[in-house]
């Protein structure tokens, strides 16, 4: 997208949002919204006749463990009319609930259900929300940052039993979590001897 | 039998799959049914869930790459654009002009597997049992050209950040430019099979009927849109690579049933060679990925010789390359609709969030809508013309 049309976008859609921060980055605008307003933010940004982002194409939520609130809600929006793209974010803390948007897009409804599933992020009003990509009976909730890559059980089948039996993970090997990103590269703080002669 | 019993037994509830050959994978359909009349539908789906986001954020980017060919692998090749796209717009590199073609030559050929695989199969889900095996032969030699020039039939790890992983040989542009000659013609030929078929008309013609305002509504995309007669095709809307110069024209379907998709499909592998052809004839001899050596790997004989060559080579394959922090999303034009890809970095050397966005899924979550009021028949019929793989959805 031209950097006129990014512009013109985020006037739009900051006028049509006050209580919004609209920013723009890589060619994308971002709007972050505070989360008790997200139901009404998208049905304006939907019927607004200067804005028609008339298809949600993602909700997705992202974890920031050291934050107080700890999940960003992502709604990606898709204006097929104008052929814009808007990026709408709600911090959501541990436990709190946002309010669903299925009653302005019904195709939330599956996003939803896996933010919840992935991340326990709570949608009040959600007609139908259980989880969806996990196991049946499934604990935990797996993309947050503090769920282990190697999961709490494991399952096989039981010859004996005649059923597929879960039990806790065993490792054969200790998980190991290769970790080969270089200290010196990008480093500000460790003055080794020599920098001093490299142009920075 | 009592006659409580009898009141209501009309209504029951069957499972549809997992292990069924018209669920298109693993799917495990809930239906509840009133006689032989769906009244609801409750898809399960996570029984092919792998954890793909999850382990992208503990991989360096370069090893994220092949968890997209096993996403939706009947087109592997355009999952891993939509994810060097991403890449390449956080770094901000740019794809040099032979790598671009080459790039969309093989998102191309994608497109005719995906959507051949599709029509001949939505016609066996009806009842038709020879179009799969002739819509088979061309996807063979299709999977041949991704095997001669990645090294392998669908886990092609081929399109990489910064452009394509090595050049094709020019025997391969020839063999490819050749078929394009001869592939028109077994289209004519499926066709014969199934567009006009009285039985495939009957069981697919006003059947699973999406309109312009459900298709928005539910999140549709690709031939799900396109079919219900919105002329909305990212190639030409938001176009990436060098699409914007390329002539092809867009289908559409007029009453957005199942037939009118089956359709959509047809023409669209009609202007997918089109666009292979004008790809080769527009083909020069160049680099085919940026030359940036921060984050494309050094040639093997050029590191056997240079020993910056040598320091990137280690470097890159070991410590991976750091991406600026920074949250983009990219999408391609996929041949099940639009594939996105919502990616946060953090400065360091892996992504720190990976969101896939799969057009399945949107399309999958539909069913209960679709379906309600068909008769369980048109169930098989309508997931067909979905163009379903659980790979994608459950990730």
């Amino acid at each position: 997208m031209d950097l006129a049309a990014l512009d013109d976008l985020k006037a739009k859609v900051a006028a049509a949002l006050p209580a919004a921060t609209v920013s723009s980055a890589y060619g994308e605008v971002n709007a972050v919204v505070p989360m008790a307003d997200i139901v009404a933010v998208l049905a304006t940004l939907r019927d607004a006749t200067d804005l028609k982002f008339t298809t949600l194409i993602d909700v997705t939520g992202v974890d920031y463990p050291e934050r107080g609130k700890r999940f960003d809600v992502v709604y990606h929006l898709l204006s097929m009319t104008r052929n814009a793209r808007l990026r709408v974010k709600a911090e959501v803390g541990e436990g709190e609930a946002i309010d669903s948007v299925v009653p302005i897009y019904p195709a939330a409804n599956w996003f939803e259900r896996e933010a919840f599933d992935m991340y326990g992020i709570l949608f009040a009003n959600h007609p139908d929300l259980r989880r969806i990509l996990t196991d049946y009976g499934f604990s935990g909730h797996p993309l947050r940052k503090d769920f282990p890559l190697t999961g709490y059980v494991e399952v096989r089948y039981d010859d004996e039993q005649k059923r597929v039996v879960y039990s806790p993970v065993k490792l054969q090997q200790e998980f190991r979590n290769f970790d080969y990103l270089s200290p010196w590269e990008g480093a500000r703080a460790v003055q080794l001897p020599g920098d001093e002669k490299a142009k920075s | 039998m009592s006659q409580a019993a009898s009141i209501d037994d009309r209504k029951f509830t069957i499972n549809f799959g997992p292990q069924h050959p018209a669920a298109h994978g693993v799917l495990r359909l809930v239906l509840e049914l009133d006689g032989e009349i769906v009244e609801r539908v409750d898809p399960h789906i996570g029984l092919l869930h792998r954890g793909t986001e999850k382990l992208i954020e503990y991989k360096t980017y370069l090893q994220a790459l092949p968890y997209f060919d096993r996403l939706d692998y009947v087109a592997p090749m355009n999952q891993e654009h939509a994810y060097s796209l991403a890449v390449e717009k956080l770094l901000d590199i740019t794809v040099p002009r032979r790598g671009q073609l080459i790039r969309v030559l093989y998102s191309e050929i994608g497109r005719i597997l995906s959507h051949l695989l599709n029509v001949t199969t939505q016609a066996m889900d009806v009842g038709a049992l020879t179009p799969p095996l002739w819509g088979f032969e061309p996807r063979e030699d299709l999977m041949i050209f991704y095997e001669r020039a990645s090294g392998s039939r669908m886990h092609a790890a081929f399109v990489r950040p910064g452009g394509v992983h090595q050049d094709l040989p020019q025997k391969l542009i020839d063999d490819i430019y050749a078929w394009t000659e001869i592939f028109p013609k077994k289209v004519d030929d499926i066709e014969t099979l199934v567009t006009e078929n009285r039985i495939f008309k009957q069981r697919n013609v006003d059947i699973g009927v999406v309109s312009q305002q459900e298709a928005l509504d539910w999140g549709f995309s690709g031939v799900m849109v396109r079919g219900s007669g919105l002329a909305w095709d990212l190639r030409r809307a938001q176009p990436y690579e060098c699409y914007s110069e390329l002539d092809f024209k867009i289908p559409v379907g007029k009453n957005g049933d199942c037939w009118d998709r089956y359709l959509c499909r047809v023409e669209e592998m009609r202007e997918s060679v089109k666009i292979m052809r004008q790809c080769i004839e527009k083909m020069q001899p160049g680099p085919v990925s940026s030359d940036d050596g921060k984050v494309v790997p050094p040639k093997r004989a050029e590191m056997k010789r240079t020993m910056e060559a040598l320091i990137h080579h280690f470097k890159l394959y070991t410590e991976g390359y750091r991406v600026p922090p920074g949250e983009v999303y990219a999408a391609v034009e996929a041949p099940k609709g639009e594939f996105g890809v919502y990616l946060i970095a953090d400065g360091t050397n892996r992504p720190y969030k990976c969101k896939i966005r799969a057009p399945g899924y949107a399309h999958l979550q539909a069913m209960d809508h679709l379906c309600k009021g068909h008769m369980l028949a048109d169930v098989s019929a309508i997931l067909g013309s979905l163009d379903i793989v659980f790979g994608e959805v459950d990730r």
